[in-house]
């Protein structure tokens, strides 16, 4: 993609930005004596790309974890679609639509690639148990239905050629892929990224970048990441959030931040100009 | 050249998502069942189908339960002889209590009491995993075999502990319990059983409740973010499991004792189960039976094998160099492919695709 396509679909992408999705209320989060999370507060519009920053420890992917509700914060709470939740839990959230990948690869090592992702449509079966061991009626037409949707995404994600392979024998960065295509599974409204592209090469780097992209403008997913990787956060993402010791230090687009002196200061290093 | 699936076009996701969608597995599956219901009934002598037949249906389908929950949800279990009691005597109480009741209803009955149990002892799994859990549902095993041993409401009042199964028809006059069954028709009964609970475990397993199982043996975590509750789904196999086992148990009491009490059931049968799990295959239908029929047939295979080396007059040597060769054996499989018989089974067919022209 050259840069002023790129730029271009920056500008669509920005009208397709819709009302606040999630917001992150004055989270606090502690374990034991160590503040992970301290009155940090923002919000995930629909349809945007929103970065999440910051130096190791930092709290990143204990904000997703609290997001997803996987932690339960001390202090603040999480509104979904302008919905104040009292505690948000991990149920509560994959049946509204919250995906989510891990920094390291949280798959069914045991099961293939198709059965991976045929988990990721578990919400929307309906089967009974014992429907599913005569695999007749309504068993057989949802996992006929759910299969034609999964390869839909197989082919969206290019992995067709190791839908039979069980994923503990895959390499790292088709497992990175595979994992994608669980949560997008899903059908997220909201797909949280932890790290997506951690451990990858450039190649696989761009490929998941195009991705990430393809998702956020074709089916208009809402995108949460984590990332390390500098270049590709200021090129995909809409607002950026940085988070240093727990406490929120930025907040904003790209440009913006990565001017911000205090920014600067603890994460980028000193100044290059 | 044997085993190839060249040539076989799956057009449809349906014939792609059949229970067996390679032509050879097929037509395998039903060599497999027209042997077994068809000519073995025919050939094998009561002996055969007593001693060695019954029993190795019936482990099999023990094994097959306990394979869900150990196998397919991860949770180690050592209750399995516990869940067997509980099956057979809530039939033979079922049976003795409500005589108009058919045979069917009797074991599905029993098998569904035997669920309700196993998920009531599956309770702790939420909270303790791996090897504690298997120390918690041995309290299950020691527990109602004490009940069984100790109330003798369970047994009737019978002065002895032991249960007898009362006859039952599966129509008219064809008995298939009790003593009035001849071998062939409880070997015909049980079979049946077995093979209709085989196939929907193979379903099950394959489909969401499976994947449900298997997502949370493989990584809870993950598991619970997308959406799966972990104790509703670990609960579930363990009603499963119990129910499989459950079964089994009223098979083993009706249908190949006949006459059995509490402690036939201890500790050494779940070990003994476990182990054909372990030999078979975790996670796997087919490893089930194959380890059954490793644990059950291969003594009873090295034993006449040693008897008609002229090792007629030392039994009690035939008997020690039995248990030698087999432990040997069992050791050796576990070096050669520790996932188990179905593996190696795999393995085989992997290269059956190529051979003989493996380039």
């Amino acid at each position: 993609m050259s840069g002023v396509q790129q730029r271009e679909s920056a500008v669509q992408r920005k009208r397709h930005i819709g009302d606040v999705l999630l917001a992150a209320e004055n989270i606090g989060l502690r374990f034991g004596g160590v503040q992970a999370l301290a009155g940090v507060s923002f919000d995930i519009r629909e349809g945007e790309i929103r970065a999440i920053i910051g130096p190791n420890g930092a709290g990143k992917s204990s904000m997703l974890n609290v997001i997803n509700g996987f932690y339960q914060p001390q202090e603040g709470h999480i509104v979904w679609r302008g919905q104040r939740m009292r505690r948000m839990r991990p149920h509560f959230a994959a049946r509204n639509g919250i995906a989510r990948t891990f920094q390291n690869i949280a798959l069914f090592k045991g099961m293939t690639t198709l059965d991976n992702i045929m988990t990721g449509r578990m919400l929307k079966m309906r089967a009974t148990m014992l429907e599913q061991a005569v695999f007749w009626g309504r068993a057989r037409r949802e996992e006929l239905e759910h299969r034609a949707f999964v390869e839909r995404i197989i082919d969206f994600l290019e992995i067709p050629h190791i839908r039979n392979v069980p994923v503990g024998k895959l390499p790292y960065g088709l497992q990175k892929r595979v994992e994608l295509a669980r949560a997008l599974a899903m059908e997220p409204t909201l797909l949280l990224l932890d790290e997506p592209m951690a451990g990858m090469n450039l190649e696989e780097k761009e490929d998941m970048c195009r991705y990430i992209l393809d998702v956020n403008e074709e089916f208009g997913t809402t995108v949460a990441l984590i990332e390390h990787d500098m270049g590709v956060v200021m090129d995909i993402s809409d607002r950026v959030v940085v988070l240093d010791y727990g406490r929120l230090l930025a907040d904003g687009p790209p440009e913006e931040v990565r001017r911000d002196p205090e920014v600067i200061k603890a994460y980028l290093g000193v100044s290059q100009d | 050249m044997i085993y190839r699936e060249t040539g076989q076009f799956k057009t449809s996701y349906a014939a792609d998502q059949a229970i067996f969608p390679i032509a050879q597995d097929r037509l395998g599956m039903l060599v497999i069942l027209a042997v077994a219901f068809v000519a073995v009934p025919l050939m094998a002598s009561d002996y055969w189908l007593t001693t060695i037949l019954l029993p190795f249906v019936i482990y099999g389908l023990a094994a097959l339960g306990l394979n869900i929950l150990t196998g397919y949800a991860g949770q180690l279990s050592l209750g399995t002889g516990g869940f067997m009691a509980c099956g057979a005597f809530a039939a033979y109480k079922l049976a003795t209590a409500f005589p108009e009741l058919h045979v069917l209803v009797v074991f599905a009955l029993s098998g569904l009491i035997t669920a309700a149990v196993g998920m009531l002892f599956g309770l702790p799994s939420l909270r303790i995993k791996g090897f504690y859990l298997a120390v918690a549902t041995l309290a299950a095993q020691f527990f109602l075999l004490w009940l069984f041993n100790k109330v003798p409401w369970f047994t009737n009042y019978s002065s002895s502990g032991v249960i007898s199964a009362p006859p039952l028809a599966i129509w008219g006059e064809t008995y298939v319990t009790g003593f009035e069954a001849t071998p062939r028709a409880k070997y015909l009964f049980a079979l049946t059983v077995v093979t209709l609970l085989a196939l929907a475990a193979k379903n099950m397993t394959r489909l969401k409740i499976g994947r449900a199982w298997m997502a949370i043996r493989d990584m809870d975590i993950a598991a619970e973010i997308i959406g799966i509750r972990p104790l509703a789904t670990k609960l579930s196999a363990f009603a499963v499991s119990s129910f499989y086992c459950g079964v089994a148990g009223a098979l083993w009491a009706f249908a190949y004792t006949g006459a059995v009490e509490a402690l036939a059931f201890d500790i050494n049968v779940s070990f003994r189960i476990l182990f054909m799990i372990i030999i078979g295959g975790l996670g796997s239908i087919l490893g089930s039976f194959l380890g059954a029929g490793f644990i059950v047939l291969l003594p009873i295979f090295l034993n006449n094998a040693l008897l008609a080396m002229g090792m007629a007059e030392a039994v009690a040597l035939a008997s020690h160099l039995e248990f030698m060769i087999m432990g040997a054996l069992i050791i050796l499989f576990l070096i050669v492919e520790p996932h188990g018989l179905a593996r190696l089974w795999q393995i085989l067919k992997e290269k059956l695709r190529k051979w003989p022209f493996p380039y």
